[in-house]
């Protein structure tokens, strides 16, 4: 089965990136495709249990990527202010997160949302808890509300 | 829709900008990343979004969708690799114990 | 249109000029991998410009997808080459601590 999706999705990306359509180009797409997910295919670890809740965790994740760009644009703007003020008034500090998600990939998620919001990098997972460093004291208490944890376990219904 | 375009792109040269003086100003490594790192996502995803509107702009011929697509495709990977980068990055750091940088009142 | 675009990238140059700064003058290893970590993604802004000045954007734009891709490769193995070494702080003699940890 991951071998199906791994050959859609690169023979898509084949036919995207070539933007030619006779025969030679797709038969050789095809040929390079296959030849890529055979020698890839111990590198991507299937999902323990697949089942019918992958479609509504899609549609639930598209939902969140609005969400996210527009706290991201916010806290840009808050890195902005930071950088052009004259005094620069940052605190930074290292905090430790604990979190309750369980799974990898909703681990993941949050670890890169976290990374991606400015003012916070994700360092390391050490047993379930974050080591965070963070810029200025705001940004810390946002991430401390827990909110953007309440939405990435809403995604993967591990609430 | 040429001029949405236009907006996009200045935003995103505007993020560019405060990135670069972050990356000049700030005191120490890690402080620096948060300027860099994400900064650059930001004006990156943005400036190339303002490309591809306006790449649409003279009418919605298939080759012109085609070469959206391709900007978009780029600005989604730079969009999901370079956190994975910066975090990179800052793991390293910490396994080599670099000091972050405090602020007088509070370090002894 | 094409003139700001001319304008945009000679803006994107002076930026990379500027961080360059950083990468020459940073005072440990990781402060110059982040250095040109930022060229790079600047760069890849600028070759995808370059294709909309010169009207080439299909071929400009593979070469901007290359470059992304290289920019990140090299950046993970600089990062995972330099993790666990004591030769980041300037000044330390010894490697001590290696494989992380």
């Amino acid at each position: 089965m991951k071998h199906i999706i791994l050959f859609s999705v690169l023979y898509l990306h084949w036919i995207i990136w070539s933007g030619k359509f006779d025969a030679f180009h797709l038969s050789l797409g095809i040929i390079s495709s296959a030849f890529v997910t055979f020698m890839s295919h111990g590198l991507f670890i299937e999902r323990k249990k697949v089942s019918t809740k992958i479609i509504a965790e899609s549609i639930r994740f598209i939902k969140y990527v609005p969400w996210l760009l527009y706290q991201i644009i916010l806290s840009n703007i808050h890195v902005a202010s930071l950088v052009l003020s004259p005094k620069m008034p940052i605190e930074p500090k290292i905090i430790k997160y604990k979190t309750k998600l369980k799974s990898d990939i909703a681990l993941v998620t949050f670890a890169n949302s976290i990374t991606l919001t400015p003012g916070t990098i994700t360092a390391d997972i050490i047993d379930g808890e974050y080591i965070v460093h963070t810029l200025s004291r705001k940004v810390a208490d946002d991430l401390m509300s827990g909110e953007m944890e309440d939405k990435v376990a809403d995604i993967f219904d591990e609430a | 829709m040429a001029v949405l375009a236009v907006i996009f792109i200045v935003t995103g040269v505007f993020f560019f900008t405060t990135a670069t003086i972050g990356l000049l100003r700030f005191p120490d490594f890690y402080t620096r990343m948060h300027a860099a790192g994400k900064g650059d996502t930001l004006g990156a995803f943005l400036t190339l979004a303002g490309l591809a509107l306006y790449n649409l702009h003279h009418g919605f011929s298939f080759d012109a969708i085609l070469i959206s697509i391709k900007i978009l495709l780029i600005a989604l990977f730079i969009f999901i690799v370079n956190p994975t980068a910066t975090h990179a990055i800052t793991k390293a750091a910490l396994n080599c114990d670099v000091k972050p940088w405090e602020k007088k009142e509070t370090s002894k | 249109m094409e003139s700001f675009f001319i304008y945009i990238a000679m803006f994107l140059c002076l930026l990379v000029i500027l961080a360059l700064y950083r990468g020459i003058a940073g005072p440990t290893v990781l402060d110059r991998i982040i250095s040109i970590s930022a060229i790079g993604t600047k760069t890849t802004i600028i070759l995808a410009l370059m294709g909309f000045i010169y009207k080439r954007s299909d071929m400009f734009l593979d070469i901007a997808l290359a470059y992304a891709f290289l920019n990140f490769i090299a950046t993970l193995a600089a990062a995972k080459f330099f993790r666990g070494r004591k030769s980041i702080i300037p000044g330390s003699r010894y490697i001590k601590n290696r494989g992380g940890k």
